[in-house]
């Protein structure tokens, strides 16, 4: 479904990205992990068009991305979760998912799929009228994917969704997306400084290291590989 | 009283101008961070337009309501396509370059337009034709509110309460809150943000155009050097407001205006603008982001 091959990108003189392939099929939960400034988040923005594409190709469903304005990737099916999870703080819940449904103009199953998130995150539906800015850190992520799937994604892109949160919450998190996987066939491109808990959930994982995939295969046998576990899990 | 109540008048009259203007900076602010110095321009280019449009149809003898009406399709359509190409040559190539860059960009393109117009038509001052009639009912309260008076507040009124509406039920005026509240959040839910700034400069500068019409006909002259004094002047209510804040340059406005207005009247004239920015020094003492304006916090 999504092929990045030999994908460079960054900031200004600083390449963060330096040559990235990877793959996902569809239905897939692929995880990418990494230390901090490894360039995880760079190539999530990179593959949303935020961040400029310098070299190499991205492709979703053999057509090449990597050239186009992010709402047009957005309109392909691509939508992101990013770090830090950006809710509009002076929009209320409602109105935030609202904006997730931005491109949308079938205004019944709009309804329906507020209804389904509501259902993931009842939380939400109590919350509704109020700001997105006076939510805690939980609720402020729960809402950030609930507005992602609002857009009703081929591809999800998640950044770092159990950053800050408290234990329990975030087992709640990961049992959703693997829920969403599941019910909605979504494709999820998981990032993650929690190498234990996106491997127990992922198909399939990829380590990055200064910008370039150190090390692939599938979730069980990253579990088991001493060198992950040594620099990601802590045994 | 009836001096105190005319003067309340003239002054809410001149803050709804100010007004009118002040909206496009704090919307500009608002979404891309700019101080947009040019746009005090694009309401002297609203006078000329309308200037140039009333003269010619007022020679053809048109009706006085068309020729209001057309004036003002006249002025905003120029000035808009004024303000769009504005962004597109001054503000977009600079968009990623410090903020620096972008500031000194508005302050040379607000000196081009000046001379612009200095150049093309004339550095004198120009009779403006009268389009807003003494209306007669106003007969009994003329002295103290005029014809003009009243129609720049119920003109002001409903150009605030359409923007209003288009920016909280409207599309694009939720695409606009949105960018102004997280431009990469907006660009990650397919806002094509290049085109939400484009509408606020559009918005923006539609606005100040209906001010430079306004102003023209009340005043009765035009030069090339009004909107220089204007912006100034619309900016200072703007951060005096809350830059940023729509409620904030509307209510800034209304007190600058009435500041000045009342200095002017049991003052003098030659203090009106000592009293304008004095007001804007104590008020920016007390509360730094102004009336209106957010304190910068951030829940991380």
């Amino acid at each position: 479904m999504l092929k990045l091959e030999n994908v460079q990108s960054g900031y200004g003189n600083i390449l963060a990205v330096r040559g990235i392939s990877l793959e996902i099929s569809e239905g897939e939960i692929i995880t990418l992990i990494g230390a901090n400034g490894a360039g995880k988040s760079t190539t999530l923005m990179t593959i949303s068009g935020v961040v400029r594409c310098r070299a190499g190709k991205i492709s979703l469903n053999d057509e090449e991305i990597q050239d186009l304005d992010t709402d047009a990737i957005v309109k392909r099916g691509v939508c992101q979760v990013p770090e830090g999870r950006h809710i509009f703080p002076q929009l209320t819940v409602r109105e935030n998912l609202d904006m997730g449904a931005f491109l949308r103009k079938d205004t019944k199953q709009i309804k329906q799929d507020i209804d389904y998130v509501f259902s993931l995150f009842p939380i939400l539906a109590e919350r509704r009228n109020q700001d997105g800015g006076t939510l805690s850190g939980g609720e402020q992520q729960m809402l950030a994917m609930s507005r992602a799937l609002m857009a009703r994604p081929q591809l999800l892109l998640l950044d770092e969704p159990s950053m800050g949160l408290a234990p329990l919450i975030i087992k709640q998190i990961f049992e959703i997306i693997k829920k969403i996987n599941e019910e909605n066939n979504t494709t999820i491109f998981l990032v993650e400084q929690n190498a234990n808990q996106a491997l127990q959930i992922a198909h399939r994982g990829y380590v990055i290291e200064n910008g370039k995939i150190s090390l692939t295969g599938s979730a069980q046998s990253l579990l088991q590989n001493t060198a992950v576990q040594k620099a990601y899990l802590g045994i | 009283m009836d001096y105190f109540i005319e003067l309340f008048f003239s002054g809410l009259s001149r803050g709804a101008i100010y007004a009118l203007i002040a909206l496009g900076y704090t919307m500009v602010y608002g979404i891309i961070g700019l101080i947009n110095f040019a746009h005090g321009e694009i309401y002297m280019i609203g006078a000329f337009t309308s200037f140039t449009v009333a003269t010619i149809l007022t020679i053809l003898g048109l009706p006085l309501l068309a020729i209001i009406v057309l004036t003002g399709i006249a002025a905003v359509v120029w000035s808009a396509s004024y303000g769009y190409t504005i962004e597109k040559i001054a503000y977009k190539p600079l968009r990623h370059a410090p903020r620096l860059s972008a500031l000194i960009s508005a302050i040379g393109m607000s000196m081009f337009l000046q001379n612009y117009v200095l150049l093309a038509q004339t550095s004198d001052f120009l009779p403006f034709p009268t389009l807003i009639p003494d209306f007669a009912f106003m007969e009994p309260i003329a002295h103290i509110v005029g014809s003009t008076d009243l129609v720049i507040l119920i003109t002001t009124t409903v150009s605030m309460i359409f923007l209003m509406v288009l920016i909280k039920y409207t599309r694009i005026g939720k695409a606009m809150r949105a960018t102004a509240q997280d431009r990469t959040m907006a660009m990650l839910v397919g806002i094509n943000v290049n085109r939400v700034i484009s509408a606020t400069f559009v918005i923006g500068s539609s606005m100040a155009a209906i001010g430079g019409l306004l102003i023209a006909s009340h005043i009765g002259q035009i030069n090339f050097y009004i909107g220089f004094l204007a912006g100034i002047k619309a900016f200072t209510a703007a951060v005096l407001g809350g830059i940023g804040s729509i409620p904030g340059a509307v209510l800034g406005s209304v007190v600058l205006g009435l500041t000045e207005s009342f200095a002017t009247g049991y003052v003098s004239s030659d203090y009106e603008d000592v009293f304008a920015f004095s007001l804007l020094v104590l008020i920016l003492i007390f509360k730094p982001s102004g009336l209106l304006g957010k304190a910068d916090t951030q829940k991380v």
